[in-house]
């Protein structure tokens, strides 16, 4: 930033400051003082010790994440550069189609899945109906994975796109004209120049995933407990906000070192510099 | 201006006046309605705990808005735990709830409902004589009975083809993963209680901790833990057996006339969901006109007819208009089995259980396989790590 920002400047950015002291910074002071003290209000450690016995929880949280991630990766990156590589008007509508489910609340969408997946749900139904043997779906990991693949699979084709949409073509025909073929066209300019919107598309796939309890507690039936769960067990049934307050702050305590690790990826290594050594 | 204004308030005055009229003469209660238009009242509620308009019901709220020009602000909850969270929580006001017996009793040691002043609802004398000065609430002084019932078996005789009559179906392996439970620990609890024939409100560590293991015993044999979704899982044939409600049992054979009902030989939990009036409400006169308004006979039989559950309400019991009087399951002739309520918990024992509770629901999360690819996963990731920064380095070198 330069040297004296203006006083227009400061003012503009006051109101966002602000609301982030109150709304983001008290709270997770308070989430730490939870974490830290028991009911008395006395300062104490066990609220972090107890955490040992969701260790499998977390494991299967930051597991499942991953996959979900991975998947929308997969799946959006392919989506994102088609979008970006077509005309203006088909541009507009595809992205309207990527937002248009955003327009419902997801735990309504979630919910749906539900009759979707059932024994008895709708694919089941047109499965017998052409005579194949009904799949057993809901109540498992898969259809956890499959409901946080379908949430939230438009925050990773979101910046992909926006990204993909501004790179410069002439950085692609220079490629050409060095003799690139179609891999290195990929691997030399496409993806070094998109690492910016998978990173902040993983980010914001992965920690949902990560956190979520609803999708678990609906398509998950008895297989899937997320430490989402247990956090919101712990502050709606068992009003332990001592307990949940610390597995949260453990739970972000993971998330940003998640983070770190991918930001280390993004931000110094060669696919930063990939534009200038193609 | 001041014209468009005084225009204004002349057109409201006459567009409500026989509104006004018609509450006068339908409330006797000491407090003046009228005194109340124009305020809010909140409403914290079971979800399908009221009659709301649907299938050519009485919209009772709106009704209620109707006839006293107070708007009615109505949000549900799935389990007395979530709303007394939501009401420790302090975020939101209510100014009724209607939550059941245990928890009323908890309610109340904690301070936490107001006195309802008796005189401002004179239709409490609808109310018969055995759900007046029950357990929680001796003295009869915070709390009027809404609704009764029991729990009990559900079933799809389209799935089962035995006869049941006993908890212990639900431990069949014959029916893994068609058999739901209830998602709260209580009630839960409460089945494994019966089932060990335990004493549902003992204080034993050690007989919580037995009825936990049968707990986790069963988890792998359940397809899910629920609540509302009940309806939907047991009305599309999705689940075969799962305890519940009495009276919801009745709402889901409307719509799946497979579904049969028991009430297990060992015994079970009977309740009692009150109306009360919590510590802090805004709007008490309101609230008191509201609880008084439901226990007029006929929004009392609406509501009974649409929800279902037994109605502690000598009005409805005697109105024609009742469809459901000597409904077998909701007033069985005979109970030749133990009943019991459920009564608070000393907070030590309270803890136990929900710990208990939570360490049943992650039971199983320990599972090497996920530890083994998440450190599969950190492999990889220090191994492109390590080659990505062996490959810039060289590069520096080159140039």
């Amino acid at each position: 930033m330069k040297k004296g920002t203006s006083l227009g400047a400061r003012l503009l950015a006051a109101p966002h400051l602000v609301w982030s002291a109150i709304f983001v910074v008290v709270p997770l002071l308070v989430v730490a003082f939870y974490a830290f003290t028991d009911s008395s209000g006395a300062f104490t450690f066990n609220n972090i010790k107890e955490i040992n016995n969701y260790a499998g929880t977390f494991a299967l949280s930051i597991w499942l994440g991953l996959i979900a991630t991975a998947i929308c990766l997969v799946l959006a990156y392919p989506l994102a550069y088609f979008i970006s590589q077509s005309k203006f008007n088909v541009q507009q509508t595809m992205i309207t189609l990527v937002m248009l489910p955003m327009w419902m609340n997801f735990l309504l969408r979630t919910y749906s899945w539900m009759t979707i997946l059932e024994n008895n749900g709708l694919i089941n139904t047109f499965l017998t109906w052409i005579g194949l043997q009904p799949l057993h779906m809901i109540n498992t990991r898969g259809a956890v994975v499959l409901g946080m693949v379908y949430d939230f699979i438009p925050y990773m084709i979101l910046p992909i796109y926006s990204v993909m949409v501004k790179l410069d073509h002439s950085l692609v025909e220079a490629c050409q004209d060095l003799g690139g073929n179609r891999i290195d066209v990929f691997r030399r300019v496409l993806l070094p120049n998109s690492v910016p919107g998978v990173v902040s598309g993983i980010t914001m796939v992965f920690v949902p995933s990560v956190s979520t309890f609803y999708i678990s507690q609906k398509l998950g039936g008895t297989s899937t407990a997320l430490i989402g769960d247990v956090i919101e067990s712990k502050f709606m049934t068992s009003n332990n906000y001592h307990g949940g307050a610390a597995l949260s702050l453990v739970l972000m305590v993971l998330i940003l070192i998640c983070m770190a690790v991918m930001n280390r990826f993004s931000g110094e290594d060669d696919l930063e510099n990939g534009r200038l050594t193609v | 201006m001041k014209k468009i204004f005084a225009f204004l308030s002349a057109f409201m005055l006459f567009a409500f006046m026989p509104a006004s009229v018609l509450a006068a003469s339908a409330a006797e209660t000491s407090v003046d309605p009228e005194s109340l238009r124009g305020t809010t009242l909140y409403v914290y509620n079971w979800g399908e705990y009221i009659s709301d308009g649907s299938e050519g019901s009485l919209d009772v709220n709106k009704e209620f808005e109707n006839r006293y020009g107070i708007k009615v602000e109505y949000t549900n909850y799935a389990s007395n735990e979530d709303m007394y969270a939501k009401l420790l929580g302090g975020g939101a006001n209510y100014d009724v709830i209607i939550p059941s017996d245990y928890m009323i009793e908890r309610l109340i040691k904690e301070d936490l409902l107001e006195k309802l002043d008796f005189s401002n609802i004179p239709n409490y004398s609808y109310i018969p004589e055995e759900y007046k000065d029950l357990f929680f609430d001796p003295a009869n002084e915070y709390s009027i009975p809404y609704t009764f019932g029991m729990v009990g078996l559900i079933y799809n005789t389209a799935m089962v083809d035995e006869e049941i009559d006993s908890w212990d179906v639900m431990w069949d392996e014959k029916y893994s993963g068609q058999i739901l439970n209830f998602n709260n620990p209580r009630d839960a609890f409460g089945i494994a209680q019966y089932y060990l024939d335990i004493d549902i409100n003992t204080e034993n560590v050690e007989d919580w901790q037995r009825a936990a293991e049968k707990l986790k015993e069963q988890k792998p044999l359940i397809q899910s833990y629920v609540m509302d979704e009940i309806f939907n899982k047991m009305e599309n044939g999705e689940a075969a057996i799962a305890p519940y409600y009495a009276g919801d049992f009745l709402t889901m054979a409307d719509n799946n006339e497979d579904l049969a009902f028991v009430y297990p030989k060992e015994g079970t939990n009977v309740f009692v969901d009150s109306m009360c009036i919590p510590k802090g409400a805004q709007n008490k006169a309101a609230a008191e006109l509201y609880i008084n308004f439901m226990l007029e006979t006929d929004i009392a039989t609406a509501n009974a007819n649409f929800i279902c559950y037994g109605c502690p309400h000598t009005g409805v019991q005697a109105s024609d208009d009742y469809d459901l009087k000597g409904e077998e399951v909701l007033y069985p002739a005979s109970v030749d089995f133990k009943t019991e309520y459920f009564h608070n918990l000393s907070p030590e024992t309270l803890s136990l259980m929900t710990n208990l509770w939570d360490e049943l629901k992650i039971d199983g999360a320990n599972n090497t396989a996920v530890y083994i690819a998440l450190v599969a996963v950190v492999v990889v990731v220090i191994v492109i790590a390590v080659v990505s920064i062996i490959r810039k380095k060289r590069r520096e070198n080159d140039n």
